[in-house]
């Protein structure tokens, strides 16, 4: 036993495979101790908002400033209202205006901003412009208003009496804040998804749900085929005709299509992590069955086991003493594949909408289900889904790893 | 042969049949056996000639297609799992490759328990049970306090089958069937074993059947020898009646195809 468990983790495949899974668990435990918040609770007012570092506008007011005299920063500031697209955009609507195209000169920021400013007129119709595009025009004279000022800012406050603006401090351009001073600060590593929810805090709850479930549907799948192979294989004859038969009926009823109409009538209030979970496991237990079938019919007639019979042993006691030990191996190897593909199994059941209720818990499926409804995979919003997209590999490429490294060292013959 | 001449095991018409339609094989084709009580038996046969058949339908591990076993003159009756233990205390085996033949899960100890219980030990004092324990390891010149604790696969391929015929020495039944108990064991420890099993036999009178290919084997240790091929008895008699002068082309192949290193020792020693 010892030496088998040194031998499991002297193979490379399963120690990596061993590593990322473990590395997944620890998140999953120690990630809500150190951020409590609820994984549900929506934090953001509007829809996903981009990974980052929010850092808190009005907070940062009051933090100490700090003057840094930095030759780069008007550059800076420029290029990110008027960049490269900005720039062709003003082209095109001077161009459309009547100005000759010699006399624009894109790269000219101040002359550019000059012909722009005598030139455009918000309410002029251009033949052929869409309106979102005059839209566009509008939105992007304001954010150039005062781009080449080198004034600061004045920060007023209303007089609660009488009602005035009263200047209260004027931020200068080379006025700098430190992040870590600002009182609060919020890192958002994955952004927040359509709901305005902290996309991390909701993997890893839904990780863990997820987890939870793959770990039921494997242990009942693994039960029910260890239970039906068992009996089929080692008592035989009208037993394992019966218990063939039906397994070969559910392995030709595609698992899916049942697990999809099972969820279905099963009905969306009903629907708990818990109860997918086992409907998962109920439809996913004929390969173990069969395989475990198999090598039990292999088994039955080894000398060991006509020995314990001679010995007087009850059928329970030499199935759970003779047979089992010798295919523990085996069955824990099919267990792990039946964890990473009852989680599989629930992310494409929640995909199409027939995943657990969608109130208490986030689950992986789910997430992937939310961020496909609000359409984040067309308009870009990576960070809603390819997390999601990545644990789910991860999870199952770990298990698989974990798989053919035990595989390796209880089958000799396919050690590389 | 005993003089008494009490039939002990007998079939009548035994047949086994594998598969059906164009796979139909008759492993084992309407076989007569007597045992007497005390008598050595050998079932001598080519590989695949049924032998082995015939020693799981005598212990009851597989069912037979035809034909009837008696035990001590009554038909056997294995329909439940009492009746079988019941049965099984009476008939015990020796199977051919000791490394197959154990659990590797379980201690040496295990086994040598298994057999003290179903001999209505179960309720015996720690000590006793020890002191059988070390009782049948020393007839089979192994030392229980060494064994003690180890599994058997620490144990090398004669060990192995010294510590089968310890359980024979444990369960002492009336019959004993050995399933060529010596062919997967090197030619040193060959004798001691067989010597081992003939002395058991002598201590607390057993019937043993010996299934085996080795016809010099038969004759060494045999009253009775049945030829087996095809799944039938084609010549039976007494080892001298046999070997000596065989009747069937069979058996005297059989004869002829034991290594002549053996009759050039026979032919020094004469």
């Amino acid at each position: 036993m010892k030496h088998t468990l040194q031998q499991i983790f002297r193979s490379p495949k399963f120690v990596v495979g061993f590593s990322i899974f473990a590395a997944i668990v620890l998140i999953v435990i120690v990630y809500p101790i150190f951020i409590t918040d609820p994984p549900l609770g929506i934090i953001g007012q509007g829809t996903f908002f981009p990974p980052g570092i929010y850092v808190s506008a009005y907070d940062s007011l009051g933090s100490p400033k700090y003057i840094l005299n930095l030759s780069d920063a008007a550059t800076k500031r420029i290029a990110a209202k008027l960049g490269d697209q900005e720039r062709t955009d003003i082209h095109d609507w001077l161009v459309a205006d009547g100005i000759p195209e010699s006399e624009i000169d894109i790269h000219d920021t101040e002359k550019l901003l000059e012909q722009w400013a005598q030139n455009y007129d918000p309410n002029k119709k251009v033949q052929g412009m869409t309106f979102a595009k005059q839209r566009y025009y509008q939105r992007l004279d304001t954010s150039l208003k005062g781009l080449l000022s080198t004034e600061g800012a004045i920060i007023a406050q209303k007089n609660p009496e009488t009602g005035a603006l009263e200047e209260s401090s004027m931020i200068k351009q080379a006025d700098y804040v430190n992040v870590s001073e600002v009182a609060s600060v919020r890192f958002l590593p994955f952004g927040t998804d359509n709901f305005g929810r902290d996309v991390l805090t909701e993997l890893v709850a839904a990780t863990r749900t997820s987890l939870q479930i793959g770990l039921v549907a494997g242990l009942v799948a693994t039960l029910i085929g260890l239970t039906l192979g068992l009996l089929a294989g080692y008592v035989g004859g009208m037993v394992d005709d019966v218990i063939n038969f039906i397994t070969n009926l559910f392995i030709v009823i595609p698992s899916f299509v049942l697990l999809i109409l099972i969820s279905y009538s099963v009905g969306q209030e009903q629907r708990g992590p818990f109860l997918v979970a086992t409907v998962i496991g109920l439809t996913a237990w004929p390969w173990t069955a069969r395989a475990v079938r198999a090598q039990v019919i292999s088994l039955r007639n080894r000398d060991h086991v006509n020995l314990s019979k001679l010995s007087g042993h009850s059928i329970v006691h030499i199935i759970l003493t003779d047979i089992l030990p010798y295919i523990a191996s085996y069955v824990i190897m099919a267990l792990i594949l039946q964890i990473s593909s009852g989680i599989l199994a629930e992310a494409g059941l929640s995909i199409l909408g027939l995943g657990p209720k969608t109130t208490e818990t986030p689950t992986l499926g789910l997430m992937m289900n939310w961020a496909m409804i609000y359409q984040a995979h067309i308009q870009g919003r990576w960070w809603a889904y390819f997390p999601v997209l990545m644990t789910i590999a991860l999870i199952t490429f770990s298990m698989n790893l974990m798989n053919t490294g035990l595989d390796q060292v209880f089958n000799p013959a396919l050690r590389d | 042969m005993p003089s008494e001449k009490q039939i002990c095991l007998n079939t009548s018409g035994l047949t086994k049949i594998y598969g059906f339609g164009a796979n139909r094989t008759i492993a084992v084709d309407h076989v007569d056996l007597k045992l007497y009580e005390g008598e050595v038996v050998s079932i001598v046969g080519e590989s695949g000639s049924g032998k082995t058949t015939l020693a799981k339908m005598l212990l009851g591990l597989i069912s037979s297609s035809e034909g009837d076993i008696y035990f001590q003159g009554v038909k056997r009756d294995i329909s439940s799992q009492k009746k079988k233990q019941e049965y099984w205390k009476n008939i015990q085996a020796i199977f051919q490759d000791p490394f197959s033949s154990y659990n590797i899960f379980n201690k040496i100890d295990s086994v040598l328990l298994d057999c003290i219980h179903m001999r209505g030990g179960r309720n015996l004092p720690r000590e006793k049970k020890v002191e059988m324990m070390t009782e049948a390891c020393s007839f089979v010149n192994l030392k229980f306090e060494e064994l003690t604790n180890k599994y058997p696969f620490e144990l090398s391929g004669g060990q192995m089958q010294r510590l089968m015929i310890a359980r024979i020495f444990l369960l002492k039944p009336k019959i004993l069937l050995a399933d060529e108990p010596t062919s997967m064991i090197d030619a040193c420890s060959r004798a001691t074993i067989l010597d081992m099993l003939m002395q058991l036999r002598k201590e607390i009178g057993m019937t043993v059947i010996f299934i085996t290919h080795d016809i010099g084997l038969a004759y060494y240790v045999s009253d009775t020898v049945y030829i087996m091929e095809h799944g039938r008895f084609v010549e039976f008699g007494t080892a001298d009646e046999v070997i000596l002068h065989p009747r069937e082309p069979y058996t005297q192949r059989l004869i002829n195809d034991v290594p002549k290193i053996y009759e050039e020792w026979d032919l020094t020693t004469v």
